[in-house]
């Protein structure tokens, strides 16, 4: 008798597109990005934790924020890692192009860390503490990827 | 007053990183089989399940309706719990607040994944916030990274101490044949292995698998019907600390050390290096091994890789943790939480046969979740005095 087989079905092609709303918060944020290359965060009037994004409510605190603070576009590497393996991006569907700097940024005036690309084209200079900036696109268009990528100013 | 809550019974799949031969039910029904056959239950025992996965791995919805037939629930009140990589632990939680209420006598508890079905790391993006945290973020990998380059500059690690822990898991692995990856590794050859993610090599994190867990849990008006000697829980912890990837305090897991306080100080555990015999740690890459048993209380900050290295997390020595083999060895990831509960209740029921830890009085088993959440539970071998 043959070997048993075992069938697998591919899902073939798909996808599924979405329309997100990113609310007050995050319009203000895009906004300024976009129009002024400015990076807002949002401070909680009890706590006085500065967030970066911005959003409506400080979750320890459980308070309404609505004082906008500009923040960086300088700070400091929190902590990073370099990307080497591939995988499926699922906003695009295809392999991420690797390797790649990742990095979560404690922005001047900022108490969170804003996650973004490191540019890696000396990683040497690539450490928990390095000093970096954002470098934004020359047309930008209200999205996260108006900053192309922060870069290494040590 | 609530409840006392006892685990009766466990059962799991053979887990292996592709089963072709069964489909997501068929999967299910295999753990769930084993498990009533464990506790000597008929599925007709069972009053409630409750049943837990990750979607978008296999990107089907609805669990809890379309496995009725294989997970015996079928005109029963089933209900679904998930939450991300802590799904297998928050299920478990589930059961024990089901049977605690009074409401169910005996809960048949369901966790399982078939990994092989998606690229995990591409379904485990899109858990996250698709405006902010997505165009950077790969998978779980990419932020455990983070915390193991944020924890080797604050305490001064080196990769050859993660390393230590994946040789660890390795070998526990051998003693279980349920695990998928059943082969040692040394520390040259983790060293050796590709770079995926800076400090992060290939035989520092966990493989993808298919599997199923199933566990039952026991009112203390039962469970001792059931069970001669059940695993008792005795204290539940669940944490979750934020709401974007970039709030976390990186090299720190808050989430474990609050939970991990509320238990032990429920349970009047006051050194629970000396008071807790066993642990199988929801540890999806090396370096956890090392973070987070500082941050359960088991050590100091920044004394867990002397800890490890010193051999006192072996079999044989001061506190086994993960005599499983781990996460490292084997994770169909909405079972892992749960397999680790299930184990964890494996030692203190004493069938844990060739991974048995002697004398095992208490036992800690967790969860965790990619955006550091911590789940936990506390087993027992006797009766809570609360």
């Amino acid at each position: 008798m043959a070997e048993k087989e075992y069938i697998v079905i591919e899902s073939g092609e798909a996808a599924q597109p979405f329309d997100y709303a990113v609310g007050m918060h995050g319009s203000k944020f895009f906004t300024e990005l976009r129009d002024n290359k400015k990076l807002m965060g949002v401070r909680c009037p009890k706590c006085k934790m500065v967030y970066i994004p911005p959003r409506g409510v400080c979750g320890p605190c459980f308070e309404e924020m609505k004082d906008f603070v500009e923040v960086g576009p300088g700070g400091v590497i929190g902590t990073y890692t370099i990307l080497r393996f591939a995988f499926i991006d699922p906003e695009t569907g295809q392999q991420k192009p690797v390797p790649y700097g990742y990095g979560f940024i404690k922005l001047d005036g900022a108490d969170t860390l804003f996650q973004h690309y490191i540019d890696i084209v000396d990683e040497k200079k690539i450490k928990v503490g390095a000093r970096v900036e954002a470098v934004f696109a020359d047309e930008r268009k209200g999205t996260i990827r108006d900053i192309l990528y922060f870069r290494v100013i040590d | 007053m609530a409840k006392r809550v006892a685990i009766v019974g466990t059962g799991q799949t053979f887990h292996k990183s592709h089963r072709p031969d069964v489909n997501g039910q068929e999967l299910i029904n295999e753990a769930v089989r084993a498990a009533l056959a464990d506790s000597g239950l008929k599925m007709d025992d069972i009053d409630a399940v409750i049943i837990g996965n990750m979607d978008h791995f296999e990107g089907i919805n609805y669990v809890d309706c379309w496995s009725v037939d294989g997970s015996g629930a079928t005109m029963k009140p089933i209900f679904k719990i998930t939450t991300g990589g802590t799904t297998g632990c928050t299920i478990a939680i589930g059961g024990y607040h089901l049977v605690a209420s009074g409401a169910f006598d005996r809960v048949l508890v369901i966790g399982w994944e078939k990994n092989s079905e998606s690229d995990t790391s591409g379904a485990i993006t899109t858990a996250f916030d698709p405006v902010w945290d997505r165009l950077v973020f790969a998978g779980a990998i990419s932020g455990l990274a983070a915390e193991a380059q944020a924890y080797m500059a604050r305490y001064g690690a080196t990769d050859k101490d993660g390393a230590r822990v994946s040789v660890r898991d390795r070998k526990h692995a051998l003693n279980n044949p349920h695990a998928q990856l059943r082969k040692e590794v040394t520390l040259d050859e983790v060293l050796a292995s590709p770079m995926l993610a800076d400090p992060i090599h290939l035989l520092d994190v966990c493989p993808r698998t298919d599997g199923a867990c199933a566990v039952i849990m026991a009112s203390e008006d039962v469970a001792e019907k059931i069970c001669k000697s059940p695993d008792w829980i005795w204290g539940t912890g669940n944490r979750h600390p934020y709401a974007y990837l970039g709030d976390a305090d990186y090299g720190r897991l808050t989430s474990m050390k609050r939970a991990s306080t509320e238990i032990f100080k429920k349970a009047g555990i006051k050194e629970p290096r000396k008071q807790i015999n066993v642990i199988e740690l929801y540890q999806p890459y090396s370096f956890a091994g090392i973070i987070w048993i500082e941050d359960m209380g088991i050590v100091e900050p920044g004394k867990g890789a002397e800890y490890i290295g010193s051999g006192a997390t072996d079999m044989g020595g001061e506190l086994p943790i993960n005599p499983s083999g781990g996460v490292i060895s084997c994770n169909p990831i909405g079972a892992t939480g749960l397999i680790r509960c299930a184990e964890a209740a494996m030692q203190v029921m004493g069938k844990a046969e060739g991974r048995q830890v002697p004398d095992v009085n208490f036992a800690v088993s967790t969860g965790f979740g990619g955006c550091w959440w911590t789940d936990m539970v506390l087993h027992g071998k006797k009766k809570p005095n609360y």
